[in-house]
């Protein structure tokens, strides 16, 4: 199928007029139809004329000098402003919300000639990790309709894996990227803590709040990145770092990744893990082994910690952050945020309080320093560490609803990664018995985006997970 | 009733707009009063639109800096702002960008009054952050309505925080002058009362102790807030003690509350019972990295400040002016700038200052040389003969040998008070300078005398 092939392979395709822009967005509509009934991963989708008169004036104006994105059909997380189209955050509060503005990550995408197809469903706020937290109808898992995306940024998964667009943009506070590309198989990147500007983004947890690319396969996310990372004056916590090449670096990655060191903390093998998962990671250690990489075994004895430190931190945040939908503006009112939400809300302002600040949100932040240090003393050890991305398989719809403390729990390998700012690479490492996609994480120093690409590419050179689809 | 409870307690909190060109925390233009319509100088970011992002104004930084530092405080090499919650209609975010445990400038002072009314009020914190959108409420087509414009949004605030450290309401007035005046020189805002870009509160209590202490502190305080001039201020903390006073006398207690002035009634007014202590939520705002500051720029903005009012008084009255005529020309800093510049092209300092301020508006507008050749001009020459001055020296110095013992024993300051005296017996037609050569002279001669007598 058209979509299948690789943003440089549409791109090498457009180019050499074997077809169109046109084509490509009728390819997405042609999926919706028939996808988006089953995964209900759209809130809003971009009207068909009007992404089709883009892509013809896309055709019409291309250039042998087209970006590697121009023309090139795509999605947004509905946590993302985008002037005159609704975004909702998947919650009531915004639900006839039209921004006037767009958010940077946009923008870069529009000004590179990517084409909009639409706003993906998501656990509204980007609570949850299951995409059920909807004021818009659970997303369903294309592997298995009966079972979730995960999430937060599960419509942006489930679209990528059934094709729906050549790639996504989601955004990642404790997993949200990484999560829901695991259990639907495809690929997505935690860039590193002000890699990408944030502007526009709705905000869930400031400090922990990641813009990312979500895609099909390493060398796309590393095109993606390379459109939209780098300094935004829009963005005090947007870093002035260089943005490298990172597709031009893929090449030649499996010499360049020879006898680099994987460290697997042993903490992460433990009670918890299904041993499917497990299997799933050691054998794609053995992967890399095979490509000459070293591996290292580490302890990691804060781990336990991860939880409680980011779900302190992060509704602190967030009870913050949405204290601005207070009825007067946007349309819905308080009332209108889910359980879900409010729990996270109370905990927050909880732990804000004068009173118990100290006990909670202080303390927090300095165990939040306390894994900052971990890391680092891990990653002077190594040049990566690898792990997987959750401890389950994707479970049944309403299993995590039911349980919020399970719920909390399948975040368990990815929350503690966004306190300490390190960019974290979730590709696919195999299926279960039954069929279900097993996710690794990849995860490196700050700004360590390239070795993690470099390292992922081999290993979905080696390996052939990525390209499978679920059946449609 | 005064007996029960004789000191007054106040403290106050001035909120001062800074003039910067955009607004703290967004491109938009700062010039509220200036809008042709509300709600025109907006953008996502001081709407507070989900998505959007503060980015801190440098200049408005380094303004506050600026004030903190002509107000004798400290400046805190490592700051950052914090997010302080409360819900509002006129906060779009519903939290104020403010800043909360580490303040740009802390622990300054501020010195009023003259002689022995002089008195240090301490200033705990200057800091830095935003405004708040502009609620009006009115009747349109029968209907009340309430409007919100947010062309003031987000500009930039600076709020000062003193001890309670006045102790009475005239001190409170002179404070507020005071500081209005130091935030004029200072050139960051232009602290206009009537269009709000500077706001005074005042917290006012009364104690029974009559030394206070950060100890014994009276148990409440009433906020007098919304008063637009410095006299209203007056009258109200004249008020507010009063009715203190017979109110704690007849044992009543006074609640934590908010009080207006109404000036219809020249009276008090309660606008708000604060039932419990607010619960703000502070925490460092994520979205905006803490500031560190370099010794070099906090030295360098030091360097840029004009002379502070307090240092033009003391130069004119060093040159023979009353406090009072002092304080009127340091009122502007044209005018004291230009006073103290034409100062040293003038015989005699005293004569000058009284005889600008005699003809203040017409000299207000010349330059120091042009003001210097008029007065020469009109006061006509100076007797420079120095047989005749010697004269008038030798008696001032017999009639004074106390101040003469004065200056003897280091006092400086006190030969100005000599050179008056030798001026009123030559009409103010002596020649400073010589005066002050003689004087000395003659002093020191006198000294050798009397050892040798």
């Amino acid at each position: 199928m058209l979509l299948d092939l690789s943003i440089r392979e549409l791109q090498a395709g457009l180019a050499a007029k074997k077809f169109s822009s046109e084509d490509l967005v009728r390819k997405c509509y042609e999926n919706i139809a028939r996808e988006q009934p089953r995964t209900n991963a759209f809130i809003t989708i971009v009207d068909k004329e009007t992404a089709l008169k883009e892509a013809k004036e896309k055709d019409a104006a291309r250039t042998p000098s087209a970006p590697p994105l121009y023309g090139i059909p795509f999605v947004l997380k509905d946590s993302f402003a985008t002037r005159g189209i609704r975004t909702t955050c998947a919650s009531n509060v915004l639900r006839d919300f039209i921004p006037p503005y767009d958010a940077t990550v946009y923008r870069r995408l529009r000004e590179a000639g990517a084409i909009l197809i639409g706003k993906m469903n998501m656990d509204a706020w980007g609570h949850g990790g299951s995409s059920e937290n909807t004021d818009f109808g659970a997303v369903r898992n294309p592997w298995d309709i009966e079972r979730v995306p995960g999430g937060s940024s599960g419509g942006c998964a489930a679209g990528v894996a059934v094709r729906m667009a050549a790639f996504a943009i989601g955004e990642d506070t404790g997993g949200s990227i990484r999560n829901p590309s695991a259990w639907c198989n495809t690929t997505g990147l935690k860039v590193t803590y002000g890699r990408v500007s944030r502007y526009g983004c709705v905000a869930y947890a400031s400090s922990f709040d990641t813009v990312g690319p979500m895609g099909k396969s390493v060398e796309d996310c590393a095109a993606i990145l390379e459109a939209t990372a780098g300094n935004d004056l829009h963005d005090a916590t947007s870093a002035p770092v260089p943005v490298p090449s990172y597709t031009a670096e893929l090449a030649g990655a499996e010499s360049f990744i020879k006898d680099k060191t994987i460290g697997v903390p042993r903490e992460l093998f433990g009670e918890g893990l299904d041993p499917e998962i497990r299997a799933s990671i050691m054998a794609s250690i053995d992967v890399l082994k095979g490509l000459g990489m070293q591996v290292k075994e580490l302890s990691m004895p804060l781990f336990d910690y991860g939880l409680p430190v980011y779900y302190l931190i992060a509704p602190s945040e967030t009870s913050s952050n949405l204290a601005r939908y207070d009825g007067v503006r946007y349309g819905g009112d308080r009332s209108n945020f889910t359980e879900e939400t409010m729990r996270r809300i109370m905990i927050g302002t909880y732990a804000l309080s004068a009173g118990y600040y100290d006990a909670y949100y202080r303390k927090a932040q300095k165990a939040r320093t306390l894994f900052i240090a971990e890391y680092k003393r891990l990653l002077s050890e190594c040049d990566v560490l690898v792990m997987p991305v959750n401890p389950t398989v994707a479970p049944k719809v309403g299993e995590l609803m039911a349980d919020p403390l399970a719920n909390l729990l399948a975040d368990v390998y990815t929350v503690s990664i966004n306190p300490v700012g390190v960019p974290s690479l979730a590709v696919p490492s195999g299926f279960t018995k039954a069929g279900l996609p097993i996710g690794m994480q990849i995860v490196g120093k700050m700004f360590a985006e390239s070795l993690l690409f470099q390292i992922g590419h081999a290993f979905q050179s080696e390996t052939d997970y990525h390209t499978r689809a679920p059946k449609v | 009733m005064t007996e029960q409870f004789p000191t007054p307690v106040i403290g106050m909190e001035i909120h001062v707009e800074l003039k910067t060109k955009s607004k703290m925390f967004c491109g938009c233009k700062n010039d509220p009063f200036g809008a042709d319509a509300p709600n025109t100088h907006t953008c996502p970011v001081c709407l507070g639109l989900p998505g959007a992002l503060p980015v801190p104004n440098r200049k408005a930084v380094e303004w506050t800096i600026r004030l903190a530092l002509a107000l004798n405080c400290s400046i805190s090499m490592e700051s950052k702002f914090d997010r302080k919650h409360y819900s509002y209609p006129d906060l779009p975010k519903g939290y104020q960008i403010s800043q909360y445990d580490q303040p740009i400038g802390h622990d300054g002072y501020l010195e009023i009054g003259e002689g022995e009314k002089r008195s240090k009020i301490r200033i705990r914190r200057v800091h830095l952050e935003e405004d708040t959108g502009k609620l009006s409420h009115k009747e349109i087509d029968g209907e009340n309505v309430s409007l919100i414009d947010f062309n003031r949004s987000s500009v930039p605030l600076v709020e000062i925080v003193t001890e309670p450290d006045m102790r009475s309401a005239e001190e409170a007035k002179e404070f507020g002058k005071k500081l209005h005046r130091i935030v004029r020189y200072s050139d960051v805002s232009d602290a206009d009362m009537e269009k709000g870009s500077m706001r005074l509160e005042a917290n006012v209590s009364v104690s029974e102790h009559t030394e206070i202490t950060e100890d014994n502190l009276p148990p409440y305080k009433v906020e007098l807030k919304n008063i637009n001039s410095f006299r209203f201020m007056a009258l109200a903390a004249d008020y507010e003690i009063k009715r203190q006073r017979e109110a704690r006398a007849r044992g009543e207690k006074i609640p934590q509350e908010t009080r207006g002035w109404g000036e219809a009634k020249k009276a008090t007014r309660l606008q708000r019972v604060k039932e419990d202590a607010q619960e703000y939520r502070y925490f460092p705002d994520p979205d905006l990295p803490p500031m560190r500051f370099k010794e070099e720029m906090v030295a360098s903005i030091k360097k840029s400040l004009p002379p502070m009012p307090d240092t033009y008084a003391a130069q004119f009255v060093a040159a023979g002016a009353s406090y009072e005529s002092a304080d009127i020309l340091t009122d502007d800093m044209a005018t004291a700038q230009l006073v103290a510049e034409a100062l040293p092209l003038v015989s005699d300092g005293k004569i000058f200052i009284n005889w600008f301020l005699r003809n203040r508006d017409t000299n207000a507008a010349l330059s120091a040389a042009d003001l210097a050749k008029r007065f020469a001009d009109e006061k006509g020459s100076k007797v420079t003969d120095e047989a005749v001055i010697i004269e008038w020296v030798k008696t001032v110095v017999d009639e004074n040998q106390n101040v003469v013992a004065e200056f003897k024993a280091g006092k400086e300051s006190v030969l100005m008070f000599l050179v008056g005296k030798v001026q009123k017996l030559a009409a103010g037609k002596a020649d400073a300078q010589v005066v002050m050569r003689l004087l000395r002279s003659q002093i020191d001669q006198y000294t050798r005398s009397s050892v040798a007598r």
